[in-house]
């Protein structure tokens, strides 16, 4: 009873100390100046702003401020973030030399930095990040200690209600009960097909055999989703006590986080994490003075996609190809050294806690009929706000682009936007307004997948998209089955044949078939939906497809064998945007006068397409 | 090869399996062991020598068909070395949709390799990634794993320029 009588303590004097995270009213004159270390912020400087920080405050003698890393905000395109807590100021794309302007007129003076105050969508400053559009349709439940925690120290994580929830379920109830309230919340995978979770964790402990494994998936292999990385950057306690949780639900002793080796800020985030949890006696024997016992070891990826379904996952863990199994038996069955194992993906785990401590009732409240709760979306490409988002199931996909992503940029429209990564598909404008959930993105021919959500604008080629896909299939099919190994990249070569101008009128019917066919025929999730963005772009956007084949055009300029790119007399006002930024010095013209391309230097790289203010070009 | 020559390699050789035993010990002598230790002879050399799989194998009891094989199909694993400045530009779809993909053929235009490829100087590698999770400052290319993000075609010109002097 030791260990658990000290987590209480601490939880009691950290979230005292720490009122001023959460609470903007607190007395104090404390203040903490919390900066972003995930991984984009990281990217534009980050770590040296708070090396900057801490030495000025150092150099100037101030106590009372505290430099706290912490994990992502969500608003990456304003990045690097800073905020200073209790007040709650926002400060937006911070560089290494603010430093000093903000110790100086932020902590000293008591003003603000009006200059790296956040601009809002409709151009004015915000000085709250609560005020911001971004963060009010928001709903962060996954997401909640991101940002709020410094993610490498256990007490934080603590003082936050950490390790309640464990408490809660070793100390008061059974296995089945545990497992009934997941069941009842409503919770389903988040890692792409939606399956319930609360049955998922009752087929495991129902399967038969002693020793059973808790895995979790955070391979995210979908290029443009990045919220588990966030998850794990930014909160790895609350995935570790999940999974804690889950191992006292299917009766195992052992888990596994299989990691892409790609993301090593996440990596080391989690092992400091397993590393303070056994010290803490959190992870071990007889944890909380009860009998059950438990530990967690890291494993890495290496860069296969596919390894981000399940049973190849297992292979991997296993040391061998991550080829995937053919199934039944499943993993709850026979996974792990063919042990029952149950798998399931770091946002699922994420949610976990927050069930256990708020209840089934209050969890199954948010959301739609059959998809409840919230769901991580990144959102990505032509869009002003790129970064995470939190938002309650069925919001419409017109709130998360528009208010929370604050539209499309430099002037463009909407074309389409990409759910599900390679698995999934796009969605056209005339789909705006569907509420999003794991249902009605089927309907639509998309899929949930694990999150990402990519934006285009029109400039944007759908064929060009669907053989990007196609290509990335190609690359990541693990030659098990033949449909997958040779169908995709039949297909790849079909759409290679369209964009460069060679395709005959029956390449569509053949692409058609092969997408229909290879579906029912692959073995694993990865070619039973790599089809799907030619389905989906087929559906929505044909007649492009027919102007690659019928008509050998392309008129978005990205498929450039089919480009012809010139620029419009009528609307350009000769401002020299393209001259300036095209590489390769291809564009003459006087200022004020139109401007011509020389196409035999042209490389159609389509920059001036993308910068023309009055889109004169295409 | 004359003796002199032979002796160096003897010696690289030496000191290769000399270092290929301490990073071993750290792990138990079972299979599932492969794939890390993998990930640590990739981190440290840039790349897996023959002479580290034959050790891998001997340590494991694994057959060298089947480390090969594990070898080839994880993408981040290779068996050439990398160039002295490795460039690895994103693919993923917030980096494709945000125009990447003239970053890489500027960059094989350029450097007149393919992707997986690295330059007979030794001097540069390319490779593409799938996503380094930087989306909210796409399109992203990376050199030696520092991230240079908002990149246009003119940009990487610049640090290309910079890297050649």
């Amino acid at each position: 009873m030791e260990t658990l009588e000290k987590i209480r303590k601490i939880r009691e004097e950290k979230r005292k100390e720490l009122d001023l995270r959460v609470n903007s009213n607190v007395g104090t004159r404390e203040k903490h100046i919390l900066v972003c270390h995930g991984t984009g912020c990281t990217s534009s400087k980050s770590p040296q702003i708070i090396e900057n920080f801490r030495k000025i405050l150092e150099e100037k003698k101030i106590e009372n401020v505290r430099v706290v890393q912490t994990g992502c905000f969500g608003l990456c395109a304003k990045g690097p973030i800073v905020i200073i807590r209790p007040e709650d100021t926002f400060y937006a794309q911070v560089s290494p030399e603010d430093c000093e302007e903000i110790i100086q007129t932020h902590i000293i003076e008591g003003k603000m930095v009006e200059r790296l105050l956040c601009q809002d969508i409709d151009g004015s400053k915000v000085q709250k990040l609560d005020d911001l559009t971004f963060y009010k349709k928001q709903r962060r439940i996954a997401l909640q200690n991101c940002g709020k925690i410094n993610p490498e120290q256990i007490d934080e994580y603590i003082a936050f209600d950490g390790y309640k929830a464990l408490e809660k379920v070793l100390l008061e109830m059974t296995p089945e009960e545990v497992i009934d309230t997941i069941e009842k919340s409503g919770l389903r995978g988040r890692g792409g097909a939606g399956f319930p979770t609360g049955k998922k964790w009752a087929l495991t402990k129902a399967a038969t055999g002693k020793q059973k494994y808790v895995v979790c998936n955070a391979d995210e292999g979908d290029p443009g989703a990045f919220m588990d990385r966030s998850i794990l950057e930014g909160d790895p306690h609350s995935v570790l006590e999940a999974m804690m949780i889950a191992g006292y639900a299917i009766g195992a002793n052992q888990g596994y986080i299989y990691v892409r080796a790609e993301y090593p800020i996440a990596v080391e985030r989690f092992g400091v994490a397993i590393k303070q949890a056994r010290e803490y006696g959190i992870l071990g024997k007889n944890i909380f003075g009860s009998s059950f016992e438990f530990d967690v070891d890291i494993r890495l990826g290496a860069g296969a996609f596919v390894c981000g379904e399940e049973t190849a996952l297992l292979e991997s863990i296993e040391g061998k190809r991550g080829q995937p199994r053919v199934k039944p038996p499943y993993p709850a069955n026979q996974g792990l050294w063919l042990k029952p194992t149950l798998i399931n993906n770091v946002e699922t785990y994420a949610n976990v806690t927050r069930i256990i401590l708020n209840g089934a009732d209050w969890y199954s409240s948010i959301g739609t009929e059959n998809s409840k709760g919230t769901k991580v979306f990144a959102l990505g490409g032509n869009v002003v706000n790129v970064g995470l988002v939190e938002v309650p199931m069925g919001t419409t996909l017109r709130e998360i682009v528009y208010d929370i992503g604050g539209g499309i940029p430099n002037g463009r429209d909407f074309k389409a936007a990409q759910t599900g990564g390679p698995s999934g598909g796009c969605i056209p404008k005339e789909h705006l307004d569907t509420p999003i959930d794991y249902e009605s993105l089927k309907e639509i021919g998309s899929m949930m997948g694990s999150g990402g959500l990519i934006v285009m604008d029109d400039t944007k080629c759908m064929v060009n998209l669907a053989k990007f896909y196609l290509s990335f299939t190609v690359d990541e099919s693990c030659g098990k089955c033949t449909p997958c190994r040779i169908g995709t990249k039949r297909m790849l070569e079909l759409l290679e044949k369209m964009t460069t101008g060679e395709a005959e009128p029956e390449d569509l019917n053949k692409l058609e078939e092969l997408a229909v066919n290879i579906p029912k025929t692959a073995i694993c999730g990865l070619g039973q939906s790599a089809p799907n963005p030619v389905l989906s772009t087929l559906k929505y956007f044909r007649e492009e497809y027919l102007e690659h084949v019928k008509y050998k055009e392309c008129k978005t300029g990205e498929c450039k064998a089919l480009a012809n790119i010139q620029i419009d007399s009528e609307k350009c006002k000769g401002c020299g945007m393209c001259k300036r930024n095209c590489p390769v010095n291809a564009i003459e013209g006087e200022p004020g006068k139109t401007h011509k391309i020389d196409e035999s230097t042209c490389i159609k790289c389509g920059t001036c397409i993308t910068v023309c203010p009055f889109h004169a070009i295409g | 090869m004359n003796e002199n020559e032979e002796k160096n390699c003897n010696c690289m050789d030496k000191k290769l399996k000399q270092e290929m035993q301490e990073i071993m010990n750290q792990y138990t002598q079972v299979k599932d062991n492969l794939i890390p230790i993998l990930n640590e002879v990739q981190m440290k050399y840039g790349y897996i020598p023959q002479t580290a799989q034959k050790e891998i194998s001997e340590y494991l009891n694994i057959p060298m068909a089947e480390i090969y094989g594990v070898i080839t199909f994880y993408s981040r694993f290779t068996l050439k070395p990398k160039g002295k400045y490795a460039i690895s530009v994103c693919l993923g779809t917030a980096c494709f949709v945000k125009g990447s993909e003239k970053l890489m053929e500027r960059l094989k235009q350029r450097l007149k390799i393919e992707e997986g490829e690295t330059t007979p100087d030794g001097k540069f590698s390319i490779d593409s990634t799938r996503c380094v999770g930087a989306c909210g400052i796409a399109p992203v290319f990376t050199v030696n794993g520092e991230v240079y993000g908002r990149a246009t075609v003119k940009k990487l010109d610049e640090v290309l320029d910079k890297l050649m002097e």
